[in-house]
């Protein structure tokens, strides 16, 4: 390997020591054995065959959410209304079961729909923070923001109002879903291997897009210097666009996923997460679609030992976020480092 | 009339910690640098700033650390930007998750204990002014603090030599160079200051206006996102960003008093309409700009015309022009 690889795989393995240290401490002033914390985050995350099922559940949408602003960032579009978006995935998909779910549509083509029509959903729902930056000027981190509150307080709408329950709305959403209206898993995991296929699916075909077609060359050039762009001939609003579009149908699939093969309902919080988690391991593979996979992995593991910690420890299971934000904070500031130090060398 | 008094008078107080966060804000992007972090500097200072309290049973000490907080996160910005060559708003955003994640982890032992609070100081003199006394000085310090620093921030950035300097380095950092200005060591030094102003926003509302912690259940997240909006809205001057943070305050107060009478709605979709507003007055702001809007305007009648476009002009806002453009003296 050439020696500048060699000092790349240096800095980020730098990063994660040094992030590890500084939660260790942190774990030492909240009172735990860092250690034994560590330990119960792997055994949370590998300690039976079902932790595993849990992780590729989890492994799943952080895919999809990541490949989605794979391409917006490849327009140079800081897509923070990811979360939201996927929001607008699972509002769409419980709409479209729910529209037919007392039908006597086979089962197999009403999910289907659910999940096309929640694509559409996380498209509509970017393509609005589209709009807003291309024909009103608001920057797409504020109005991505804004709607990403909008989402939420619209599945809180729907789940105490139109959907509720019969009786009374609550926190737990709304009425699940008939069995048979459950997308496939493996037995007594939770695990579907359809969401599972999907996403990785999505993962290679962005990857494809980015590196190897026409259209991923102009977006990118687009992302990189849109005046330049839009002087070389290339409809550059067009192309952010169908950035946001695609990224939108992305993450929509995860939204719409949430709700066909892994809760079966409506909740207020479905998108846990995952939105911002996607951006923040798009910003610690440096971009680049190859190392998705791994990364999303590695995250989705952190999320699931993470939970183990609150449960033995009683402690708040966002160390595990804190762990993922620092890495990726070291990250970015050895790239710094790393610029420096090569360019004096 | 004395209840409506009250009310725009707690308006007043729970705008103070926003109008730390927007004026603290307004100083570090005037100089040219955007501190995204906002949102995860307001709740880690807020849970930072009532554990020292708390625990040291000092509020002074507790609004100095959240400030200790927000100076030392903004200094991380600044490292990763200036010195690091970083995206800002990269390192701001995952800044803004890390310092949410941190104090919702951090913060566990401190959760749903009562705590230190400030207490109510009516300022004589002043207290006893018709209507205007007891709107705006039977309040407490902090609030007290809030006109000041409104007024302070103000002065120094369109009044003093420095503020001109100030200004320079945000609109045309090599031209203020040129004229001697070290630029990178002034952003710094004023994205730190700023940092401590938002970070006085956390403790503002654990000691005083939402007091105490309480996790994710605090309510502070999203408040971030909001100053950042308000900055823009503000046009990076402190007079109309303050306007903006009152605005803010008075909507959320509506909602609540309007609340009864809409008994439809769920309480959490009423708390979310500042988010839809934001979008709506940025777009205001912005929308003057777009290339339809001129078009469209041009295809109007003189008089028409006139009036749109002088509408659309009081309304727009422009950023500093090196705002989040790294400045190299080389």
């Amino acid at each position: 390997m050439k020696k500048s690889t060699w000092i790349n795989i240096g800095f980020q393995v730098g990063a994660l020591v040094l992030a590890l240290l500084i939660t260790t401490l942190l774990l030492l002033a909240a009172g735990a054995p860092p250690f034994k914390a560590y330990e119960s985050i792997l055994s949370g995350a590998f300690g039976s065959s079902n932790d595993l099922a849990s992780i590729l559940i989890s492994w799943s949408p952080l895919l999809l959410t990541t490949a989605g602003v794979l391409i917006t960032f490849s327009a140079g579009l800081w897509n923070i209304g990811v979360e939201g978006q996927m929001v607008l995935g699972s509002i769409f998909a419980t709409w479209m079961l729910r529209l037919l779910q007392d039908t006597n549509l086979p089962p197999a083509l009403i999910i289907i729909l659910g999940i096309v029509f929640g694509m559409i959903g996380g498209a509509l729902w970017a393509a609005l923070a589209g709009a807003l930056k291309t024909f009103g000027g608001v920057n797409e981190i504020f109005g991505g923001l804004g709607l990403n509150f909008v989402a939420t307080a619209l599945t809180i709408y729907l789940v105490f109002g139109p959907w509720k329950r019969p009786g009374v709305g609550s926190m737990s959403g709304t009425q699940p879903f008939d069995q048979k209206l459950w997308l496939p898993t493996l037995s007594n995991t939770g695990l579907s291997l359809w969401a599972l296929g999907a996403s990785i699916l999505v993962v290679i075909i962005i990857y494809f897009l980015l590196r190897g077609t026409y259209f991923g060359l102009r977006l990118k050039a687009v992302g990189k210097n849109i005046k330049a762009a839009f002087l070389l001939g290339i409809p550059t609003w067009q192309y952010s666009m169908f950035a946001f579009l695609l990224c939108g149908a992305f993450v929509g699939l995860a939204g719409a996923i949430q709700v066909t093969a892994v809760y079966h309902r409506l909740l207020p919080n479905i998108s846990n997460g995952y939105g911002f988690l996607g951006l923040l391991v798009a910003m610690l593979i440096n971009y680049q679609a190859i190392w998705v996979l791994p990364i999303a992995f590695f995250f989705a593991a952190l999320n699931v030992g993470g939970i183990q910690l609150q449960i033995v420890y009683k402690m708040d299971s966002s160390f595990a976020n804190v762990l993922q934000d620092l890495l990726v904070l070291f990250v970015l500031l050895g790239q710094g480092v790393r610029e420096r130090f090569l360019r004096k060398a | 009339m004395d209840t409506i008094l009250i009310g725009l008078a707690g308006v007043l107080a729970a705008a103070a910690p926003v109008l730390f966060a927007v004026i603290g804000e307004t100083i570090t992007e005037r100089a040219g640098i955007i501190n995204l972090s906002l949102n995860g500097t307001v709740i880690l200072s807020a849970m930072g700033g009532f554990a020292v309290a708390y625990v040291t049973g000092n509020l002074l000490l507790g609004f100095l650390f959240g400030m200790l907080i927000g100076a030392f996160i903004a200094f991380i910005v600044a490292f990763g930007s200036i010195t690091l060559h970083q995206s800002q708003v990269a390192v701001g955003f995952v800044l803004a998750l890390a310092g949410r994640d941190l104090a919702y982890f951090l913060g566990v032992p401190y959760m749903n204990t009562p705590g230190p609070t400030l207490p109510t100081w009516s300022i004589p003199v002043l207290k006893d002014i018709p209507i205007l006394g007891p709107l705006f000085f039977r309040l407490d310090i902090v609030t007290y603090l809030s006109y000041v620093v409104i007024i302070l921030a103000w002065l120094w950035i369109f009044r003093t030599r420095s503020g001109l300097m100030l200004q320079g380095i945000g609109e045309r950092p090599a031209a203020a160079f040129v004229r001697g200005a070290n630029v990178n060591r002034l952003r710094y030094i004023y994205t730190v200051i700023g940092g401590a102003f938002v970070g006085l926003a956390g403790p503002a509302y654990t000691l005083n206006v939402k007091a105490g912690w309480m996790g994710t259940q605090t309510g502070l997240d999203g408040i971030g996102w909001i100053a950042l909006a308000i900055v823009i809205f503000g046009g990076w001057n402190p007079l109309r960003a303050a306007f903006g943070a009152y605005l803010f305050s008075l909507l959320e107060w509506l909602g609540l008093v309007l609340q009864p009478s809409l008994p439809g709605i769920p309480s959490q979709v009423l708390q979310v309409a500042p988010f839809p507003l934001m979008i709506l007055t940025l777009l205001l702001v912005n929308i003057g700009d777009a290339e339809w809007v001129q078009r469209w305007l041009a295809s109007m009648p003189e008089g028409t015309r006139r009036v749109v476009a002088k509408i659309l002009r009081a309304m727009r806002a422009s950023p500093p022009a090196g705002l989040g453009v790294p400045f190299e003296s080389e």
